[in-house]
């Protein structure tokens, strides 16, 4: 056969083909484009790269397919400022064509992105940023989160330190910024309500140099302490805390002990209480499965920041498969993700609630040792937690934000 | 507000020492290479970082403490020497172009550090026989805060007669006073350029391991702590290892019980006795030159 002849028959080949492949096939065989928000560098870096394990890990498991279409994954440092997150998300949506965001770390980041994703009609689906207006009094209806608010975790905490514990006087430390204000609040309130008393708050700022000289003031004469912290902050507090001497029992938000700085701990980690959506010590099948994945691929227990971008994952995939691969149909797409009805995943059965928060089991957890290694083992479980706890949602929204001073400290001794 | 026992004032008295030794390893390098090279070394935060990172992988490898901060301390110097050398002399003659240079060098450092040791904040264990608290009189006071004010002394005694007492001292003494004279004087500028770099470099990466069971170590130490060195040496006066004493201990008192005393002004406490110092005298309680 001639060259000429043998050109023209495999372009007439490749031609009818083409031809016979229906169009919608085509747009199927378009991939998914995901837009990733990371922080690789500066303090949050440890965080981001437990997001990104995350999220691999899940695309790992459905070898790089959700709902029949190919995923590509896009992935943006925001170098961990809401300026980076503004840039890295327009570029996302302008340049990459995402068609589904996942991400951001901190709640300031998702508060400078908010806007833009409402104008730009992007879905977006937050394993992380807990600030209570996103999904309060600021809704956005492009936005769908897989984690919690600050407040929600917090106050199963406080009931159960004032009802199983039966703790009565608290001294609380917290960082001074948005998430630790909220925590404290959420906390507050259940302890109060139940019959306890937050009698000290003090508020570190959030890059102090040493709590030395925050451990010096903490009363002694309270039945317990309360810690607010995220990252390196709970470790250095900890650490100090019982380097003084200083034996009171802590409890705290689940950011304070989390799977991901736990590791770093050492024995003044020991005893500490904590809610949160997640612990790696959750008895169920899936979710040893899940932790036994992890611990293969990455060497360490899951934390919140792990799953939350895995179960980003599961709600995205369940979202493709409800609209049958037509991403592209923002509405309905959108519509999918914060209305996919139950969801499992390693954390258990949960669901969302109309503001675009999860509906979920919030665990009391304990830090133990283990086979040489620190723990988090479940004591009691809080079912079907929403972000307003046992409130009457109108009157909570009608209510200011929690803030440094809300809810009011009714209690607090000189 | 007065009506604290006695136990509070004790202990905060002790956490504004061990904060003030801290920062006087810390600024007593940047003030002497401020002083006599005119630079303001915006890496300084990030050699007392990569000190601790050192200091940590030291200790791991099963070395003692001490082992660990000499160690860290030489191999601070040894970057600091080669980066005076090859990067910051190339620059004479521009001090902008330096000052940033240092800044640049300050990203590279934190940047290879995040791939070397990961973004995860880390431990640095105090030596065994200092872990745990002085009981006197009830109040507990841990033992390896104490050392740190003893350890941060030792150097500054060290420092003193290293600038007072030997023939190189007074080479230092004299640069700062006055370049050109000492210059013309014939004293090897060029060589004691890179000395002080490196004197500098080494106090920090002591520090950051000296630092490391109270400061722990993580990705953002550098620029928690350059901060509290330039406010130092700001109020001490640039240039003054006496100053970078006394400036540091004041620092660390105001630091402490400012926070304790006026929590709402906590993150004013440290910069406005900064700003009154460089109203009323801007080259600061000993420096010889204006800031």
């Amino acid at each position: 056969m001639s060259r000429r002849t043998f050109l023209a028959a495999t372009s007439a080949l490749a031609a009818s083909t083409a031809m016979t492949v229906p169009r919608w096939a085509l747009a199927q065989g378009a991939p998914l484009k995901v837009g990733f928000l990371t922080v690789r560098q500066g303090a949050l870096a440890a965080g981001g790269k437990q997001m990104e394990e995350g999220i691999q890990l899940f695309l790992k498991e459905r070898g790089g397919m959700i709902g029949g279409r190919k995923v590509e994954l896009i992935i943006a440092d925001t170098g961990g400022n809401p300026v980076g997150a503004k840039t890295k998300t327009q570029e996302l949506v302008e340049r990459d064509k995402v068609h589904v965001i996942i991400g951001p770390l901190a709640a300031f980041e998702a508060l400078a992105i908010d806007d833009y994703i409402g104008q730009s009609k992007t879905p977006i689906i937050s394993p992380s940023a807990a600030a209570e207006d996103l999904t309060q009094r600021k809704p956005n209806p492009w936005f769908v989160r897989v984690s919690c608010s600050s407040a929600q975790v917090n106050y199963p905490v406080g009931d159960y330190a004032a009802k199983t514990l039966g703790y009565k006087r608290v001294a609380v430390i917290a960082d001074d910024f948005a998430y630790g204000h909220e925590c404290v609040s959420g906390f507050q309130r259940a302890f109060e309500d139940a019959g306890g008393k937050v009698v000290q708050k003090l508020w570190p700022p959030l890059n102090v140099a040493d709590y030395g000289s925050y451990v010096g003031q903490l009363k002694t004469n309270v039945d317990a302490i309360y810690a607010g912290f995220a990252g390196a902050n709970g470790l250095r507090f900890l650490k100090q805390l019982r380097e003084y001497g200083i034996k009171t029992p802590v409890v705290g938000s689940g950011t304070t002990t989390d799977e991901g700085i736990l590791k770093q701990m050492g024995d003044e980690a020991l005893g500490v209480i904590s809610g949160s959506f997640y612990s790696a010590g959750i008895d169920s099948p899936e979710n040893k499965r899940f932790v036994a994945a992890v611990n293969k691929d990455y060497g360490a227990d899951p934390g919140y920041y792990t799953l939350g971008t895995y179960s980003a994952g599961v709600l995205l995939e369940m979202a493709v498969k409800a609209v049958g691969g037509k991403v592209e149909d923002k509405d309905a797409f959108m519509k999918a993700l914060r209305n996919p009805g139950a969801i499992n995943d390693p954390r258990g059965t949960w669901r969302i609630d109309g503001y675009g928060n999860p509906v979920e089991n919030i665990y009391i957890r304990k830090v133990e040792r283990k086979g040489g290694k620190l723990v988090n083992v479940v004591l009691k479980t809080y079912p079907n937690v929403s972000q307003f706890w046992t409130y009457n949602p109108k009157e909570f929204l009608a209510a200011p934000v929690y803030s440094r001073d809300v809810p009011a400290s009714k209690f607090l001794e000189p | 507000m007065f009506d604290k026992p006695l136990a509070f004032w004790l202990i905060q008295s002790l956490n504004s020492l061990s904060l003030g030794g801290l920062l006087f390893l810390l600024s007593a390098g940047f003030s002497l290479i401020f002083g006599l090279m005119r630079i303001a070394n915006l890496s300084h935060g990030a050699y007392f970082m990569l000190g601790a990172y050192i200091g940590l992988s030291v200790l791991r490898a099963g070395y003692s403490f001490g082992v660990a901060m000499v160690v860290a301390g030489l191999a601070v110097a040894l970057m600091g020497g080669l980066i005076e050398r090859f990067v910051i002399r190339r620059l004479a003659g521009n001090p902008l172009a330096q000052v940033l240079a240092t800044l640049g060098i300050a990203f590279i450092i934190a940047d290879g550090s995040l791939l070397v040791w990961t973004g995860d904040p880390q431990q640095l264990p105090s030596p065994e026989f200092l872990q745990g608290v002085f009981r006197l009189e009830g109040v507990a006071f841990p033992k390896y805060r104490v050392a740190v004010v003893g350890v941060a002394i030792v150097f500054a005694i060290g420092l003193w007669l290293l600038l007072e007492k030997t023939r190189i001292g007074a080479m230092i003494r004299a640069g700062v006073d006055d370049m050109e004279m000492a210059r013309g004087v014939g004293i090897p500028v060029s060589a004691l350029f890179t000395m002080v770099f490196c004197l500098g470099s080494f106090l920090a990466g002591v520090g950051g391991v000296l630092g490391g069971p109270i400061l722990s170590v993580y990705p953002g130490l550098d620029t928690d702590m350059l901060p509290l060195a330039l406010v130092v040496v700001i109020l001490g006066g640039v240039g003054s290892l006496g100053g970078a004493f006394v400036g540091s201990f004041i620092i660390g008192f105001i630091y402490t019980f400012g926070q304790t005393l006026f929590p709402d002004l906590a993150y004013m406490i440290l910069f406005l006795p900064m700003i009154i110092v460089l109203a009323i005298r801007p080259r600061g309680l000993f420096g010889r030159i204006g800031a």
